[in-house]
C-alpha cells in the first residue's frame, strides 16, 4: 500500500525519524465525552502517534475485564455512537494525530456499514479496527472504506497460521495489528519469544507497518520489538487510570495526568531516548 | 415475505443459511474453529465415531427416547391428538446431553484436555460436566450469578461431578454473559481447551454441529410418528431460546412440506423491550456471539436485556437456522408469556404425572392452543426438552408456596 492515508503517513514519518509509533487507545465516553476531548488533548499534546477510540458495546468478547468494564461504565453514563462522532468531530484540531476507531461489528451493521464509516469519516477519523469481522469477513467493508480514502486494519493473533495471513492482508491497510498474547486485552508482564518469531515472518510477507497490542502496558516492553515492530499499542495500562477514577481514587486532572505522563514516557521510550 | 424456499442443504462453506450465520468473531479465534470444522467433517465420515456416538447415546443416555401420546392432555385441548417428545427421560433430565456427548468425541480426538461451557438454566451445564467426568476432562462451567440462584440444584450436580462452576458477574448476569465469559475463557486457552457451545448459536461451524448432534431428536420422532401412527405428524412445536431443541427436531422434517413447524419463543411479560426473549418475534438482524441472526437490540446495536420466567430461554440471540428458517417462512415463530407457562407448568403435572422443564412449558402450551383448532385426526407432535426437577424451587416461589 503505498497510498497516502493519515494512518500510513504517521506511519512514515515515524519511521523517518527511526522511532516507533506509540498508539495509546481510549474509552469513548468513560466517564464522559468531556473526558473524552480532554484526553485527545492530553496525549496530543504528549506528542502520540497515533489515537485508537473504542467504541462501548455491550457485549466485548475480545477484552479483557479493564476495558469491558470501561465500556460498561461507559453505556451505563448513556453514551451513543451520536454522541461520540460529535465529540470527536469537536475535539479533533490540525494537531491531532489520527484517529482510529476500535469498533465492534454488532455496532457498525446497526448503523449501516456505509454510513458509518461515511459519518466516522466526516467527524475526523482515519481508520477503523474492526476486531470481530476477521479476514475474509472484511472484504466488501474493507472495499468500502477504502473507496473513502481511510483503512481498515486487521488483527493477527498468536493462533493466526502463516498460510491464513495472505487472505487477512487482502483485507487490511494502514497497519497490521499484531496480537501480542492469546487472550483477551489486558496487562501481562513478558513480551513472548513467539511474538518476536511472528514479527520475524510477518515481515517477510508484508511491507505494512506492524503494530503490536494486547498485553503492552510499560516503556520496557519496547526495547524488545525495536528491531521488529513499527508501532505499539497501550490499552488496559491507560484504561486502568480510568477505573482508579471511576472508583474515586483520584480525581479527574490527576487523571489525565497520570495518562499523560504515561504517554511522555512512552513517546520517549518509543523514540529511543 | 417469504424470500426462497428453506432446503436442508445449509450451511455452506462459509457457515451461511441464506444470509444468516457466518464467524464475526475475533481472529484470535478463527484458527480453532477451522480445526473443529475440519475435525467435525473427518469424524462425521468415520463410522468408528458414528458408531461409539450411537452406543453412547443407547447405553449412556437411555436413546431412544420414546414418543408418548399424552391423552388426558389432548382430552384438555379437545382437538388434535398431542404426543410428546420424550427427551426429559434422557440421562441428566434434558435434550442437552445429546450435544454434549457428541462434541465431548471431538474434544477427545483434537486431542484437547480441558472443556469449557456456559450455561443458563444449568442444564447444558450438567450435562457438559457429565460428559467431562465421564471421560476424565477438566471441565469449568460459566454461569451468571442470577441463573446460579435460581438453579441451585443444577450448581450442586455439576459440583459434584467435579466441575468448576464460575460464577458470572457482569451485564445481566444471565446467559447471555455466560456466553461473554466462554469466549472470553477460550480466547486464552483455545491451543488446549474446547468450547462446548450449548445451542445452535456462535461463529460457524458451532450452530451446524449443536444441530446435527440434537437433530437425533427429529429423525426419531419422525420414525416413531410413522411407526405408531402410520403418518407424519400435522405440527410439529417445540421452545425456541438458543434454539439447539427445536432445531433438532425441525431439521429432519424441513423437507416435508406438509408439516406445519412451530417454534415458541419466551413472551416472559409483555410485548415490550426488556420482558420477554424473543428475537424472531420482536427483534431485527443483527450481529451477536459470533453470527447474523435476529437479536434483540437498541438503535446503536447494543444488545438488550431480556426476561423470561425461564433460565434456559433468557436469551436476546437466536441461533442462524432459525432466523433463516423464519425469513423463508418454513418455520412460523411465536410466543407463550409467562404466566401461561406457569399454568402449562401445572396442567402437565395433574393431567399427565409429567414435571415439564419451565422451557418446554412454552412448548406444550402452544401445543394445546393449536390442538384445539385442530381437527380430533390431526396429530401435533411437541418436543418435552426437558423435566422440571430443576425448576421446582422457582415454581414454589413464583407460587407462594414453601418446599
Amino acid at each position: 500500500m503505498s497510498d497516502d492515508t493519515p494512518i500510513s503517513l504517521a506511519f512514515a514519518n515515524v519511521k523517518s525519524n527511526q522511532r516507533l509509533a506509540f498508539m495509546p487507545f481510549i474509552t469513548a465516553g468513560d466517564p464522559d465525552t468531556t473526558m473524552t476531548q480532554e484526553l485527545i488533548r492530553t496525549l496530543s499534546s504528549a506528542g502520540v502517534d497515533l489515537i485508537e477510540v473504542g467504541f462501548p458495546y455491550s457485549d466485548p468478547i475480545a477484552d479483557g475485564p479493564v476495558i469491558q468494564a470501561s465500556y460498561t461504565r461507559a453505556l451505563d453514563s448513556g453514551i451513543t455512537v451520536e454522541g461520540i462522532l460529535r465529540a470527536i468531530a469537536e475535539a479533533k484540531t490540525d494537531d491531532t494525530p489520527p484517529l482510529v476507531a476500535m469498533v465492534s461489528y454488532a455496532i457498525v451493521f446497526r448503523h449501516g456499514v456505509e454510513k458509518f464509516v461515511t459519518d466516522a469519516k466526516r467527524a475526523g477519523f482515519a481508520g477503523f479496527i474492526i476486531p470481530d469481522l476477521p479476514g475474509a469477513e472484511a472484504a466488501e467493508c474493507f472495499e468500502l472504506v477504502r473507496s473513502h480514502g481511510l483503512d481498515l486494519v486487521q488483527l493477527v493473533a498468536p493462533t493466526t497460521p502463516r498460510e491464513r495471513v495472505q487472505e487477512i492482508l487482502k483485507s487490511c491497510s494502514g497497519f497490521v495489528y499484531c496480537v501480542a498474547v492469546a487472550g483477551t486485552t489486558g496487562e501481562r508482564t513478558d513480551i513472548a519469544d513467539a511474538l518476536l518469531d511472528q514479527l520475524r515472518w510477518l515481515r517477510e510477507e508484508t511491507d505494512l507497518p506492524l503494530a503490536v497490542g494486547f498485553g503492552i502496558s510499560k516503556p520496557e516492553h519496547v526495547e524488545p520489538l525495536r528491531e521488529l515492530a513499527d508501532g505499539v499499542i497501550i490499552g488496559s495500562g491507560i484504561v486502568r487510570h480510568l477505573e482508579r477514577l471511576a472508583q474515586g481514587e483520584t480525581d479527574q486532572k490527576g487523571t489525565l495526568d497520570a495518562i499523560g505522563e504515561l504517554a511522555t514516557e512512552m513517546v520517549s521510550a518509543t523514540s529511543g531516548d | 415475505m417469504p424470500t426462497a424456499t428453506a432446503t436442508a442443504q445449509v450451511p455452506d462453506q462459509l457457515g451461511r443459511f441464506g444470509p444468516f450465520g457466518r464467524r464475526f468473531v475475533p481472529e484470535t479465534l478463527m484458527h480453532a474453529l477451522d480445526q473443529l470444522t475440519e475435525e467435525y467433517e473427518r469424524a462425521k465420515a468415520d463410522p468408528a465415531f458414528q458408531k461409539q456416538l450411537e452406543g453412547l447415546l443407547h447405553t449412556y443416555v437411555g436413546r431412544p427416547s420414546p414418543l408418548y401420546f399424552a391423552e388426558r392432555l389432548t382430552k384438555k385441548s379437545g382437538g388434535a391428538q398431542i404426543y410428546l417428545k420424550r427427551e426429559d427421560l434422557n440421562h441428566t433430565g434434558a435434550h442437552k446431553i445429546n450435544n454434549t456427548i457428541g462434541q465431548t468425541l471431538l474434544t477427545l480426538r483434537m486431542g484437547k484436555k480441558r472443556v469449557i461451557a456456559e450455561t443458563g438454566a444449568g442444564q447444558h451445564g450438567v450435562a457438559t460436566a457429565t460428559a467431562c467426568a465421564r471421560f476424565g476432562l477438566d471441565c469449568v462451567v460459566y454461569m451468571g450469578e442470577e441463573d446460579i440462584r435460581r438453579q441451585q440444584l443444577n450448581v450442586f450436580n455439576m459440583r459434584t461431578m467435579g466441575a468448576e462452576v464460575r460464577p458470572v458477574t457482569s451485564g445481566s448476569r444471565t446467559l447471555r454473559d455466560a456466553i461473554n465469559e466462554a469466549f472470553r475463557d477460550w480466547m486464552g486457552s483455545v491451543e488446549d481447551t474446547h468450547y462446548i457451545i450449548g445451542s445452535v448459536v456462535g461463529a460457524h461451524p458451532f450452530p451446524m454441529i449443536v444441530r446435527d448432534f440434537q437433530a437425533v431428536i427429529g429423525r426419531e420422532a419422525r420414525q416413531q410418528c410413522l411407526d405408531t401412527v402410520g403418518r407424519l405428524p400435522d405440527e410439529v412445536i417445540a421452545c425456541v431460546g438458543g434454539g439447539s431443541n427445536a432445531a433438532g427436531m425441525f431439521y429432519p422434517f424441513i423437507e416435508d412440506e406438509g408439516v406445519t413447524l412451530t417454534g415458541v419463543e419466551a413472551g416472559g411479560r409483555s410485548d415490550q423491550p426488556g420482558d420477554h426473549a424473543s428475537p424472531l418475534s420482536y427483534g431485527s438482524p443483527g450481529i451477536l456471539h459470533g453470527s447474523y441472526s435476529y437479536v434483540l437490540q437498541d438503535d446503536d446495536g447494543q444488545t438488550l436485556d431480556v426476561h423470561s420466567i425461564s433460565a434456559g430461554l433468557d436469551y436476546p440471540g437466536v441461533g442462524p437456522e432459525h432466523s433463516y428458517w423464519k425469513d423463508t417462512g418454513r418455520v412460523q415463530y411465536t410466543t407463550c408469556t409467562d404466566d401461561d407457562a406457569l399454568a402449562t407448568f401445572q396442567k402437565m403435572a395433574r393431567l399427565e404425572g409429567i414435571l415439564p422443564a419451565i422451557e418446554s412449558s412454552h412448548a406444550v402450551s402452544q401445543a394445546m392452543k393449536s390442538a384445539a383448532d385442530r381437527d380430533p385426526n390431526d396429530i401435533v407432535l411437541v418436543c418435552l426438552s426437558g423435566r422440571g426437577d430443576k425448576d421446582v424451587n422457582e415454581v414454589a416461589r413464583l407460587t407462594g408456596q414453601e418446599l
